[in-house]
């Protein structure tokens, strides 16, 4: 019983991977532009970093390239966690915008299923994307990764999966609450989340108020731990701390959004907002 | 899903007392924000639907049909009152009922960029199917509602509306469900796809064990297809009982339809009530 129910469950996640797939697909030219604004981004922020030394504003070559990689690893960090979070926080959106909110609401399926198949969608995407721009990266600038520990860099990286996972989840509930308002402030939150998690500077130069809210960020310690290990070469035992922290985050982020997004779901049944107009 | 031998003995449907009323009357609790008015959907509707043959639901636009099949379909909750299939409450024992049910909507529900095929894989997907041996079903499925196999493989969106419902029916029968709602699935579409949409749904209840509760203001479509027939308006039901019954016991005379019972019933047309809510 509990194993045809295991499979079962496991059927439906798949087919979720495969739709977000079968997506990504027919809207390949969307996509191909995405990717290409992305890269675009991505690579402004490179030459940015190129062109302190024109402006006197870098002192040393290795000073200068410090400070690219520094940004470099920001701007890519940022791309794929970026999409990973808009790609789960737009789950309910999505629905809502292509008219299938209704058809995935009454499946037979645990709302855990839905949720993680689209997570697993986004993951898998996510990284596909940041791989091409990272390999651009490494062939347009030359970046020194001489100390750099890919281990310990790996390792936040996939700790910083679960809390991500956890903060697009929590934002998926926004629409689901509000249909005309809960995009907007989706966005929002993703802006937000852009400014005080350190993916170009350290929080410490944020004003009191948005550092204390870049500590509660866990892309900052994604952000801060991946850095370390690219640039200072810490080794995984010294990335401890860090793993540690995204691993507790996940750890309450993950059951409490999926249980807040359980909650708005009976909302939006009572106040009949589970269908696509609204 | 089939049934299981605990379930025999339920009706398909059984509401008792249901309510369900949008929009708060009063203030807003935020004082920027205008109240909207109160719309009583559903108000004390009880019935019951037995299994196999086709239950009509008729009424006009904003009648209640639809808050019921929503209710039925648990993508809402009642205010008061209950709503159970095959015994399964639609509240307490939703993840039961969703095994049993599929829906058809006015509109049907797609990814507009993926291709029928891709849209049913996912519908097989979740209902627990979908490996070796779906692509075959899917395509003698389509090839028996006449749709042209062509069209599997093309995005939805290039598939006139009368293909797209067809497709959407299609994808209600590779879920095997034991009840179909299908809500009004011939508005909109043009004569020819709306005869052969009602055809499919009569050869549901020739060829399948499935109850439908067909919600239509098609008045003679009801009459047609419809095994029984209620008529709901402003959330409360007026009558059931076949469509012949109704015609003796509410229109009365020689040559009477079910229009004149319904004029008689609800004391306007469906056109007039329509009318009234477009204005």
């Amino acid at each position: 019983m509990i194993a045809t129910s295991v499979r079962f469950e496991l059927n439906a996640f798949w087919g979720f991977i495969e739709r977000q797939k079968n997506l990504y697909r027919r809207y390949w030219a969307w996509e191909a532009v995405w990717l290409l604004y992305n890269l675009v981004s991505v690579l402004s922020i490179g030459y940015l970093a190129s062109g302190l030394s024109s402006l006197g504003l870098q002192q040393s070559a290795s000073g200068l390239q410090q400070a690219q990689l520094y940004l470099l690893v920001g701007a890519l960090l940022w791309t794929y966690l970026s999409m990973v979070f808009f790609e789960v926080a737009f789950a309910v959106t999505w629905e809502r915008w292509e008219g299938t909110i209704e058809y995935t609401f009454m499946a037979p399926i645990r709302r855990l299923t839905h949720l993680l198949g689209i997570c697993a969608a986004s993951l898998i995407y996510g990284i596909a994307r940041a791989a091409i721009i990272g390999l651009s990266l490494v062939l347009l600038f030359k970046l020194d990764l001489s100390h750099a520990n890919y281990l310990a860099a790996l390792a936040i990286f996939a700790a910083s999966t679960v809390p991500l996972l956890g903060l697009g989840i929590f934002t998926s509930v926004l629409p689901l609450l509000s249909p005309e308002k809960g995009d907007q402030l989706a966005f929002a939150v993703q802006g937000v989340l852009l400014l005080i998690s350190g993916v170009y500077y350290p929080i410490t130069v944020l004003p009191l108020p948005l550092h204390l809210a870049g500590i509660l960020s866990p892309l900052t310690y994604t952000l801060a731990g991946v850095r370390q290990a690219l640039l200072h070469g810490q080794s995984l035992s010294g990335s401890l701390p860090d793993i540690g922290i995204l691993l507790l985050m996940g750890a309450i982020l993950v059951p409490a959004s999926v249980w807040t997004f359980s909650r708005a779901e009976i909302r939006a049944k009572r106040l009949g907002l589970l269908k696509r107009s609204g | 899903m089939a049934i299981q031998a605990s379930e025999v003995n339920t009706r398909a449907v059984e509401v008792l007392d249901l309510s369900k009323r949008f929009g708060r009357t009063g203030r807003s609790r935020l004082p920027w924000r205008k109240a909207k008015s109160a719309r009583q959907a559903l108000d004390r509707v009880s019935l019951q639907v037995d299994r196999a043959g086709i239950t009509g639901i008729l009424g006009a636009n904003g009648s209640g049909k639809s808050t019921l099949i929503r209710i039925l379909a648990t993508l809402l909750t009642p205010d008061a009152g209950s709503a159970a299939v095959f015994g399964y409450d639609v509240v307490t024992e939703a993840a039961a009922v969703r095994r049993h049910i599929n829906r058809v909507s006015v509109e049907a529900s797609f990814f507009k960029e993926m291709s029928p095929w891709e849209n049913m894989l996912y519908a097989a997907r979740l209902y627990g199917s979908g490996g070796e041996g779906t692509r075959a079903r899917v395509e003698a499925t389509l090839e028996r509602l006449g749709l042209p196999l062509d069209t599997l493989d093309r995005p939805m969106k290039q598939l006139s509306r009368g293909q797209q419902q067809k497709v959407a029916i299609a994808r209600s029968f590779l879920t095997s469900p034991s009840l179909l709602l299908m809500d009004e699935p011939t508005t909109g579409l043009d004569p020819r796809s709306k005869r052969e949409v009602q055809e499919l749904v009569t050869s549901i209840r020739r060829d399948r064990a499935a109850t439908v509760l067909l919600c239509t203001h098609d008045l003679q479509e009801a009459e047609v297809l419809c095994d029984r027939v209620i008529v709901i308006d402003r959330g409360r039901v007026l009558a059931e009982g076949t469509p012949a019954e109704l015609i003796n016991r509410h229109a009365g005379a020689d040559g009477a339809t079910l229009e004149d019972a319904f004029m008689r019933l609800t004391g306007k047309r469906l056109l007039e009530d329509e009318e009234e809510k477009d204005e």
